[in-house]
């Protein structure tokens, strides 16, 4: 009874975790951005300001939709991505909720499900430019599902060939942080992957320049078009859980020390101390990653989209295994 | 219409810029809006491209024939509460088009409108007292 009742409480204490930091990182980007543009830009809590009023705001459905698929696409993309945050170590609080039930592959997958609801609902809304929108998004799924793949398996193979137990296992990959484990060829693998990694990030949350799934200008809004008020709100919130679960999956392969590892602090200061490294790490992360570049760059087509991240980021990813793989031979 | 949201809604206004036969002027004023030198994000209002995440509506031009039901179609895809701003002096009377054949009217005759800016073209300032005005007009309201 009592384990029943700890993962309720779970369930919403990450979910509103998830979703106050999402939104929290997604008002700092805004800030960030617009200081990088010489603008003033929007009050730290503008993304709560805008998911409020998108709340109480009437939901149309467009009459050639698919009422049911149209309406639950959001729900699902939203569920899947705070279910993400069960199996990902989040900083102070310990080891993932589920550690032991789900593993790094199970993540990806996750990773996808928030995507694959925007395509459903996008082709469910019958519009055209939704359906152009959904095209792009699954493109662009395929495209950066090779690197980030990459990225993971050499991680696994890594600690398997060490003979760690449950090699594929986040909280083990959190645990036993790569750096340790390489020389300097191997190191230099892992910065490899590590700038690989940066790079998927933006297209795993469609932002510039991997955004033309949504194109404002051209698509007015693509893949989103249809959707207003409500739904577009938990597609809005769907994205923040995502922003933070990237970036606790980033931290949790390439930064994954705590302060309590370096000074020793009495239990709650250390879990105090290591929760805000813990966000500063992330946010540090998500600045590089989308931050930066969606203020100095423009959109891509969808074309390059593909090329990119195939030829030239997989073939990097490639070379930072093989360099992680020679590493361990020589 | 509902309007329960009005203290976030005021403070994220979300605009849709429709072009309705207008000479581009107008058009290019509004746009300016999301420049460095107006920033209009630091008010908490963002230009969409599509009407059904559109909270204002913010028409520019004198309506012509052509234009006429699209503007209707327009307005009907937004979701409530929603408002209307009409920039330049040609969504008011007509302008410099007052007595073309080709015009169905002014923007009123069509569908509401809240806010009024003038000028030919307007200036961006004057689109962003257009807005403050509409959030004036919101706090009455609520209240
Ligand atoms: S008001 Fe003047 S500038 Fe604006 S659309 Fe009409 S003619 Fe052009």
């Amino acid at each position: 009874m009592a384990d029943v009742f700890y993962s309720i409480l779970c369930v919403f204490g990450l979910a509103f975790y998830g979703i106050f930091l999402g939104l929290v990182f997604s008002g700092v980007d805004r800030m960030v951005v617009a200081r990088m543009q010489s603008r003033i830009g929007p009050p730290l809590f503008q993304p709560f300001f805008d998911v409020l009023k998108l709340l109480n705001k009437q939901d149309m459905l467009p009459a050639n939709a698919v009422p049911g698929i149209f309406r639950m696409a959001p729900v699902v993309a939203l569920a899947a991505a705070v279910t993400l945050l069960f199996y990902l170590p989040l900083g102070g609080i310990g080891a993932p909720v589920l550690e032991g039930r789900g593993d790094a592959i199970l993540a990806l997958y996750l990773l996808l499900i928030p995507g694959l609801a925007m395509v459903i609902g996008g082709f469910a809304g019958g519009s055209p430019y939704a359906a152009i929108g959904a095209q792009r998004e699954m493109v662009t799924m395929i495209s950066y599902e090779l690197p980030l793949a990459t990225v993971i398996l050499t991680f696994a193979w890594k600690l398997a060939s060490l003979g760690v137990a449950q090699p594929f296992s986040l909280g083990v990959m959190a645990a036993q942080p790569i750096w340790g484990y390489v020389g300097l060829l191997g190191s230099l693998g892992v910065v490899i992957l590590f700038f690989v990694m940066l790079l998927v990030t933006p297209g795993e949350l469609g932002r510039i320049p991997f955004d033309s799934p949504e194109a404002e200008t051209e698509l007015a809004g693509g893949i989103l078009v249809e959707y207003s008020g409500r739904s577009l709100a938990l597609f809005q919130l769907a994205m923040a859980v995502k922003t933070v679960a990237m970036g606790a999956l980033m931290v949790t392969l390439f930064l994954p020390w705590n302060v309590s590892g370096w000074i020793a602090l009495p239990a709650p200061v250390g879990a105090v101390a290591d929760f805000l490294f813990f966000l500063v790490k992330v946010g540090f992360l998500l600045f590089f990653s989308v931050s930066v570049l969606r203020a100095a760059m423009a959109r891509l087509r969808i074309s390059d989209v593909v090329t990119g991240y195939w030829k030239w980021i997989g073939s990097a990813a490639v070379v930072g295994l093989l360099l992680i793989l020679l590493d361990a031979k020589g | 219409m509902r309007l329960k949201a009005n203290k976030a809604l005021g403070r994220s206004l979300w605009v849709y810029l429709c072009n309705t036969g207008s000479c581009n002027g107008c058009d290019i004023e509004c746009v300016a809006l999301g420049t460095s030198r107006y920033d209009v994000e630091r008010l908490g209002v963002k230009i969409v491209g599509s009407p059904r995440h559109a909270d204002v509506l913010i028409v520019t031009g004198p309506v012509t024939r052509k234009m006429e039901p699209r503007l209707r179609m327009i307005y009907e895809q937004m979701p409530d509460p929603r408002f209307v701003i009409v920039a330049g002096v040609c969504g008011m009377s007509g302008g410099m088009f007052y007595d073309s054949y080709a015009l169905a009217g002014p923007i009123d005759q069509i569908i509401p409108v809240d806010v009024y800016v003038p000028g030919c073209p307007t200036r961006p300032e004057a689109v962003i007292h257009g807005l403050s005005l509409l959030l004036e007009k919101l706090e009455k309201m609520e209240s």
